[in-house]
């Protein structure tokens, strides 16, 4: 196994929102780390944490309203350490982001070739004129058709697909050696998804990146992650290489996500297999396992403590106590 | 239980959205929407469509709610032209509803779900008291509880029971046919297996007809006995839900198909099956509209328009290669058979 010690390190960390009437604690202990040139993916549903988790990284959040415990380690860098500054000269040089709606994401007023350049400027000693070069290979990177037009349009002129391919060139603008990817498929058609999800492929082995993608749809996770992490109010509960996670889960919340989607090979007029109730009420936190009350394998044990990880094999990492009655269920028919 | 005549029909619907010139007189032109479709509908049935963002799904299920009114064509409702003497408008809405994406914009902030509910009934004529129990009944139909949940407002809900709410309402006027717009899109993955099985009961227990738009694949397969699929306002195929998933005709649909991710990390897709987006709807490519991203494209899928030809029982599709005669060279030949 790889010894160096990991790209992201993020330990035990908390976040909590303090903006509204009671205290929201988002995240509630996230232990994730990431090696150079490894690709992981955070699933879960909406309220899981994980864009709380990704945007941690960047220190994305409102500092008034979102108090941080914990480590968070990238590339060397104590990331909740840092000065306004440096935090500045971190963004996009060592980490950068591609969010879900580029249209919001990307400066109206300005061309996406003058956002282009402006980021690289800001963050080297280049001339104008070599910063604008740079910006047209990379548009021709991330394979933007007649590129040096596409560089003087505006965000509204472009197609979905094609604004994403933009918001990719901007991320990788300042050659940053990690790529977190917040939902970058969720708004594009099954047809221009794959696109993207070969094209971030692509570049993250050319260019060595290390990347955390966040989804919701556990199928883009498999088309792009050498790691699945799985995320439940605010928890990993279940993280291993992507084909262990997705052959052999171990957490019954892993199991239940993977059991109630609709496939092909489902009989028709059958019902799918569902979770009972909803998520949790971050606010309000059970002091067991968060799952419990939805768990069929849940017992009064569950309910005491927040379970531990433990390693079922190197790499597969489950917070569950009933990991023995959970390892003869089939997940995928 | 279908009988020989289609609950819905729909002959060569067209709607074109004309641009405004901008000052100087430039400009102008029409996106064309939907272009001379034409499907069935038949009575118990769930008909899929799917297709990309811009290929006129939505569009269709506005004119068939009739929120917009078609350029063209005309809708045959239980054997009566709908808009017709026989059918007026209002009797049609009675049997046809719609649930939308948004389950939040398409209820109103400022009544309690059972007065949403309660509503389009006592617009039909039912008394307040008698549309009020109809509405708790629905509710407690679709997995809410009267008591706890009659007397909220949408945002006290959560995404998934707001379009619990909007399935009640649409069930409200004991409708035959619902028309679901990407209506589980926006949901988590574990509250959509739920509604989806929730409308595969409400279907058993009413005898209702759904036509379920979706982007989703695979939702679309586990939910439809028939499937249509939608390319630039034209349809171009349709047919069978298993034997449409298993051997598409059409080449854009098996773009369309294997363009799902594939649920295994030791197969996964190494070429995009298409390149860029949809083409504008604006100014759509000549002859098959498909021609310009078909890997099969001649140069004379740009001059010819293929026509929706049934291939086998209950499965038809457009393109050259399979009309006989019609010059693209995987065609095939009638003289020579």
């Amino acid at each position: 196994m790889n010894t160096d010690p990991p790209f992201v390190d993020v330990r035990n960390l908390h976040v909590n929102f303090t903006g509204g009437r009671k205290p929201v604690p988002a995240i509630n202990g996230v232990d994730l780390q990431v090696r150079r040139g490894e690709v992981v993916a955070l699933i879960g549903e909406s309220g899981s944490g994980k864009s709380v988790t990704l945007r941690s990284l960047l220190r994305l959040h409102q500092k008034r309203h979102t108090q941080m415990h914990g480590q968070i380690i990238v590339g060397g860098v104590d990331v909740l350490g840092l000065t306004d500054a440096a935090l500045a000269d971190y963004r996009g040089k060592v980490a950068s982001m591609i969010f879900q709606e580029p249209l919001l994401a990307l400066d109206p007023v300005y061309s996406v070739g003058a956002q282009i350049v402006e980021s690289i400027m800001r963050h080297g000693r280049v001339s104008k004129n070599d910063a604008h070069q740079r910006a047209l290979s990379l548009f021709e990177r991330v394979q933007i058709p007649s590129p040096k037009r596409r560089l003087q349009t505006y965000p509204h002129e472009m197609s979905g697909g094609m604004r994403q391919r933009a918001m990719i060139a901007l991320a990788l603008a300042c050659n940053p050696q990690l790529l977190l990817a917040d939902e970058p498929t969720t708004a594009l058609d099954a047809t221009v998804q794959i696109q993207i999800l070969l094209l971030l492929r692509e570049l993250q082995r050319d260019l060595g990146l290390s990347v955390i993608f966040v989804t919701h749809d556990i199928g883009a996770a498999v088309e792009v992650a050498d790691r699945i992490a799985v995320m439940y109010a605010g928890r990993i509960v279940e993280e291993g290489p992507a084909a262990n996670l997705i052959r052999t889960p171990r957490h019954p919340y892993t199991l239940a996500l993977l059991r109630s989607r609709a496939h092909g090979a489902l009989t028709k007029g059958s019902r799918l297999v569902t979770i009972p109730g909803a998520p949790p009420d971050l606010s309000s936190l059970p002091n067991g396992c968060a799952f419990a009350e939805r768990c069929n394998f849940a017992q009064d044990e569950c309910r005491q403590n927040q379970p531990a990880a433990i390693a079922l094999s190197t790499n597969h990492l489950v917070s569950c106590l009933q990991t023995d009655a959970t390892s003869n269920v089939v997940a995928l028919a | 239980m279908a009988s020989d005549q289609p609950l819905l029909e729909v002959r060569c619907l067209v709607k074109h959205f004309p641009l405004k010139k901008d000052l100087i007189g430039r400009g102008g032109g029409v996106v064309r929407a939907v272009d001379g479709i034409s499907f069935e509908v038949r009575e118990g049935e769930t008909l899929g469509v799917v297709g990309e963002s811009g290929c006129g799904k939505s569009t269709t299920a506005r004119l068939l709610m009739h929120l917009i009114n078609p350029d063209q064509g005309e809708m045959v409702f239980d054997g009566a032209v709908v808009g017709s003497s026989d059918m007026p408008i209002k009797r049609f809405r009675r049997q046809a509803q719609m649930v939308f994406q948004d389950s939040y914009a398409s209820l109103n902030p400022r009544l309690t779900i059972e007065d949403s509910i309660a509503f389009a009934p006592q617009v039909h004529g039912l008394p307040h008291k008698e549309s009020i129990a109809r509405a708790r009944d629905l509710l407690a139909r679709v997995g809410l509880e009267p008591r706890r949940f009659a007397e909220r407002y949408p945002h006290e809900l959560s995404g998934g029971q707001r379009q619990r709410v909007n399935i009640a309402r649409a069930l409200a006027l004991q409708p035959r046919m619902i028309i679901l717009d990407e209506a589980v899109s926006a949901l988590d993955k574990s509250v959509e297996a739920q509604v989806l099985n929730l409308l595969l009961d409400l279907k058993d227990e009413f005898n209702l007809t759904y036509i379920f738009i979706s982007h989703d694949l695979n939702v679309v397969r586990f939910m439809s006995d028939r499937v249509m699929v939608m390319y630039l306002g034209e349809v171009v195929e349709i047919g069978d839900s298993e034997s449409l998933f298993q051997a598409p005709l059409h080449p854009y649909t098996r773009a369309l198909l294997s363009s799902i991710p594939s649920m295994d990390p030791d197969q996964r897709t190494e070429f995009p099956p298409l390149q860029g987006d949809p083409p504008n709807p604006i100014n759509p490519p000549a002859g098959c509209r498909f021609h310009t991203r078909c890997a099969d494209a001649e140069s004379v899928c740009s001059q010819r328009l293929p026509k929706l030809v049934s291939q086998s029982h209950n499965h038809s599709a457009a393109c050259l290669m399979l009309e006989a005669d019609s010059g693209h060279r995987k065609a095939r030949h009638l003289l020579s058979q």
